[in-house]
């Protein structure tokens, strides 16, 4: 069953570098999509159902593995299924989107309103099939229970998502090409130096860097080393994450990719950093250390939202506005991990909902540039007259986003905010919800003023026909993350419980 | 055996301190590959009796691809962008030298301090500390793409002398799989510098700097 | 006997130290497929250049002239405290490397001094120069000798390099290696030897050491040149010392072998001096650097053991 999971997106990927048609890549990608979350969903509910807990044992190359054989390379707890559920469904979306966007912007080749060059696109082919392969480097680090495949994957997906990030070939998504594979790459590394301790502190107790080995033995952990293994991984993948203050590349990298690629990054890329620093977040919980790392999670989050309010402020480019809301988000995540406790279910229903929303701002975000042809906000007004369908989503996601209550990031900030209050943590909850007013003030400016207002047409302006196809998977993405706000069904209340016990959270 | 293992160690600070110094840009790309051959060898050298098969095996592996096949794509990355032959540092050479000094004396205080598995091999530590000390001294004191790749590949290999030291063993499909994530990692940089050197004309970095919040440029006026 | 000893080895420094110069150009020109000049050219120099009568510019001052004599007898007194072949000669102290040093930087002081007299342009240049390069070369020789020092546990210089034996190369042999490259250095910028300087240069631009007398004549260049010769023993022997830490037991057989080493390390700068080009001004700091780097990882890795 992983192994399906992950060889579909796989093969898929490598039979789009050859195939030749267009429209054949198309249908290769939305039937992959469509056949990887059949899997996925079919897993989530043997999971909830029945409990039923796939795995794949490293059995076969027995004489390649120095060890005892028979340790789990890849398998599924309740926290890698969630995080692959969500993978799943955010892919699911984007590639209805794209097939739209890669038709669109086959008729239109590209063109740069802002700076007024043309620029070409990378053959449709290699986008197809890093996409495809992306997915499989992501579905790989959800089921790694192992911290070096884990690692190796996280880096993987780093690699197969640069040239995404090159699609539009100009010099602009170039320096954010560079600046993602760059940082990434040397911030993984550092990553790998955390690895490297971490297989120090279990060296006495034999623990290996199997997850289980870990978590079964965490007691006999070496302490030191496993602190140290500790920051070294908190900045390997909190740099993949953009956590404040490593996220450097990210806005560049958000506002320069396409917007289903932004979507991707953001929706489902930052979780897979994130579940990384989950998964040595719960052996540090398991040995002991929980005071230690949540103090490092709550600082580096709450820095995080901050960064985030000061860099939104006066911003001038809306899709760098949801790159920067997303590092408050995943700030808000760490904050929610490092209290604990209660928290931590918010923080998996904030990392659920958080990607939907985005994915579907991201979404709406691509639509908003077809029709203006600016990322710049001053330049956009009066959305509600040229695209008026576009203008509703991209407020109805203005609203989601922030937290306005008949959403389920309402509900995630809520109980992050109520856990911080109960902890006792006054200065601390006092700060949260002020910088979440800032950024609500924010954002509500921005928002508003594109979307109200007198629409100015600009010279030689054609009238705009809102591709359905794009906007769809953005609606459907809003209304399950106000389903999750308003109701959230038994199963998913099950998983999402299941992975909050998964990292050391209580109910 | 182990005074040979420290001379080889003593070797790789060496070429820390000769890649903070040197301004060739080709002879940068050959240290940075003869230090990756010594890294994947130490374990063979190091060790004592007849190495494990398994041993043989990952060396031979690093050694192709350290010693062959990046210094080749680096190379070719170096002569399609035409850029020019020398790496530009941004501060002095003798200051190199002093900060990967520093870096070394720093490391093996640090050394010293870490609470690690009794090294058989003095100095390992340290060295592996100062080597990727040198790496990011590599990515942010050069301004060409290509030495910031170089720097990279020197994190790397600091990492594995660093995971030498440590005695940890990772199962071997682990370690391919890290090292074909590096070689991916080298081979789309060597993409991105070509084309970079295609649209900037050149490979310097501190032309890369249109993105941010701040500036007035012409974009995001 | 014992007596004797030390009064033969210094004996044999100040008659055979005139002879590594003539190695060194042999060696250069055996590479360059030339006959070159005769070993003893610099006995011959030194005997012609002491029965002129010397020139003084008029602006000079008693500053000129003693200059080369006070350098000289640095000197001669820096072979005091001079091992040989690891042993001691006259003087030994706990601490005498410190002396060492001192009397070396005095030597160098009074030369520039005699330098800056003339007021001349180009001995100014050669002096500031000289003094420019000696920043980087004195601390890169004064960490070397303190590592040493550590390594063997000895104070002095004939403590140090007494108690040099095989068996330390075997256990210590990568800061060993590294003091001694870091020492050959140290020589051939001490001595102007090719990479930092070009002792055979006619261009006084470019010029180091050589700059600086250039309005010396007569006795006075005599000791000056004698002085060089003295130098280059002094590194050269120290470094033999180095590589050549065996002891048979026989003095005879030791002379011996340290006379042989000595001639190799003269051999071997001759090499050097053939097959490199001398660095542009500007990159001779870094080639010093290099020996500071060197000296400083030696050092290191002796606290770190």
């Amino acid at each position: 069953m992983i192994a399906a999971l992950m060889l579909l997106p796989l093969a898929a990927g490598i039979l789009a570098f050859i195939i030749r048609n267009d429209k054949a890549r198309r249908a290769l990608l939305l039937w992959t999509a469509k056949g990887h979350f059949l899997l996925t969903a079919l897993m989530v509910y043997l999971q909830a159902a029945y409990g039923i807990v796939f795995d794949l044992h490293a059995g076969f190359i027995p004489a390649l593995y120095p060890r005892v054989s028979g340790a789990v390379w890849f398998a599924y707890d309740a926290l890698g299924v969630l995080f692959l559920g969500i993978t799943s469904l955010l892919f699911l979306g984007a590639s209805h989107y794209a097939v739209t966007y890669l038709a669109a912007e086959k008729r239109d080749p590209g063109e740069d309103a802002d700076d007024g060059f043309i620029f070409n696109n990378a053959p449709e082919a290699v986008f197809t099939g890093c996409l495809l392969l992306f997915l499989a480097a992501m579905t790989a680090v959800t089921a790694s229970r192992h911290m070096g495949l884990l690692w190796a994957s996280v880096e993987a997906t780093t690699l197969l998502s640069a040239p995404l990030i090159y699609f539009h070939r100009h010099k602009r998504s170039l320096e954010a090409t560079w600046k993602y594979l760059l940082i990434c790459s040397v911030g993984i590394a550092l990553a790998l130096m955390g690895n490297l301790f971490l297989g120090a502190a279990g060296l006495k107790s034999g623990a290996g860097l199997d997850l289980a080995g870990l978590l079964s033995k965490a007691g006999a952990l070496d302490k030191p080393l496993l602190k140290a293994a500790f920051l070294f991984l908190f900045v390997g993948y909190g740099t993949k994450m953009g956590l404040s203050p490593f996220h450097t590349w990210l806005p560049d990298a958000h506002s320069e990719a396409p917007a289903v690629v932004s979507a991707l990054l953001s929706g489902a890329l930052l979780n897979c950093a994130f579940l990384g620093i989950l998964r040595v977040n719960s052996v540090c919980a398991s040995a002991g250390l929980a005071a230690f790392t949540g103090g490092i999670l709550i600082l580096f989050g709450l820095f995080s939202i901050l960064t985030a309010a000061l860099f939104m402020l006066g911003q001038r480019d809306y899709k760098r506005l949801l790159a920067y809301s997303s590092i408050e988000h995943m700030g808000i995540l760490a904050l929610g991990i490092g209290l604990g406790g209660g928290a931590v279910f918010g923080a998996m229903l904030g990392a659920l909902s958080h990607s939907l929303a985005k994915a579907g701002l991201f979404f709406t975000s691509g639509v908003v540039l077809a029709a203006e042809k600016t990322k710049r906000i001053a330049d956009v007004r009066g959305l509600w007259r040229r695209a008026p369908r576009t203008a509703a989503l991209w407020l109805a996601g203005f609203f989601l986003i922030t937290g306005t209550p008949p959403s389920g990031i309402f509900l995630a900030k809520f109980i992050i905010l109520r856990e911080a209050v109960a902890l006792k943590h006054y200065w601390l909850a006092g700060a949260y919800l002020g910088l979440l007013a800032i950024l609500f003030a924010g954002m509500a400016s921005v928002f508003i003023s594109m979307t109200f207002g007198e629409h100015e047409a600009k010279p030689g302006e054609k009238p705009f026909a809102e591709p359905s196809g794009m906007l769809g998977p953005a609606a459907a993405f809003f209304a399950c993350v106000i389903l999750a706000g308003v109701f959230i069904p038994g199963w998913l209340n099950d998983l999402l419980a299941a992975a909050a016990r998964d990292i050391g959270g209580k109910l | 055996m182990h005074t040979f293992a420290e001379l080889i160690i003593v070797f790789v600070i060496l070429l820390d301190l000769a890649l903070a110094v040197t301004g060739s840009l080709s002879s940068c790309i050959r240290l940075v590959a003869l230090q990756g051959v010594v890294a994947g060898l130490l374990p063979l050298l190091a060790g004592s009796g007849a190495p494990h098969a398994r041993a043989v095996v990952f060396a031979l592996v690093i050694v192709t691809l350290k010693g062959a096949v990046f210094p080749r794509l680096l190379m070719r990355a170096r002569d399609k962008s035409g850029a020019r032959r020398d790496v530009e540092p941004l501060i002095s050479y003798p200051a190199s030298i002093l900060l990967c000094l520093g870096a070394f004396i720093a490391s093996s205080w640090l050394g010293s301090r870490l609470p690690l598995p009794q090294a058989g091999v003095a100095w390992i530590v340290p060295a592996s500390l100062a080597t990727i000390f040198t790496g990011f001294l590599l990515i942010t004191t050069r301004s060409k793409a290509i030495t910031q790749v170089l720097g990279y590949l020197v994190i790397e290999n600091g990492i594995y002398i660093f995971g030498l030291a440590l005695f940890v063993e990772q199962p071997l499909m682990v370690e391919l799989a890290i090292l074909l994530d590096v070689f991916v990692a080298v081979f789309v940089m060597g993409i991105a510098i070509f084309h970079i050197s295609r649209e900037f004309d050149h490979i310097d970095t501190a032309e890369l700097s249109e993105l941010n919040d701040w500036r007035r440029g012409e974009y995001g006026k | 006997m014992e007596i004797i000893k030390p009064l033969l080895q210094c004996l044999a420094a100040l008659l055979l130290s005139p002879l590594l110069a003539g190695v060194i150009n042999r060696v250069k020109a055996f590479f360059s497929g030339r006959r070159g000049q005769p070993l003893l050219q610099l006995y011959l120099e030194l005997y012609k250049l002491s029965r002129k009568t010397p020139v003084y510019s008029r602006t000079t001052t008693w500053v000129f002239k003693a200059g080369p004599v006070i350098g000289l007898s640095a000197l001669l007194a820096a072979l005091a405290v001079l091992p040989f072949a690891g042993r001691p000669s006259f003087l030994t102290f706990e601490g005498d490397f410190i002396f060492l040093l001192y009397l070396l930087g005095l030597a160098r002081f009074v030369t520039v001094l005699a330098a800056l007299d003339t007021g001349s342009a180009f001995e100014g240049m050669g002096a500031s120069r000289e003094m420019q390069f000696a920043v980087f070369a004195e601390p890169a020789f004064f960490l070397g000798l303190a590592a040493l020092a550590r390594v063997t546990g000895q104070g002095s210089l004939a403590g140090m390099f007494g108690a040099l034996t095989g068996e330390s190369w075997r256990t210590a042999a990568p800061v060993l290696a590294l003091l001694t490259a870091s020492f050959f250095i140290v020589l051939l910028a001490e001595n102007s030897r090719v990479p930092a300087d070009d002792p055979n240069t006619h261009l006084e631009l470019t010029m180091i050491h050589e700059a600086m007398a250039l309005d010396h004549s007569g006795p006075e260049l005599a000791y000056i040149l004698y002085g060089a010769a003295l130098k280059l023993w002094l590194f050269a022997s120290l470094i033999a010392c180095m590589v050549l830490p065996r002891h048979s037991g026989s003095w005879v057989l030791d002379s011996a072998l340290f006379g042989l080493a000595l001639l190799g390390m003269a051999a071997a700068v001759g090499v050097v001096e053939s097959i490199m080009a001398r660095l542009r001004l500007t990159k001779v700091p870094y080639l010093l650097i290099t020996a500071f780097a060197f000296s400083s990882l030696a050092l290191i890795f002796q606290l770190g053991r």
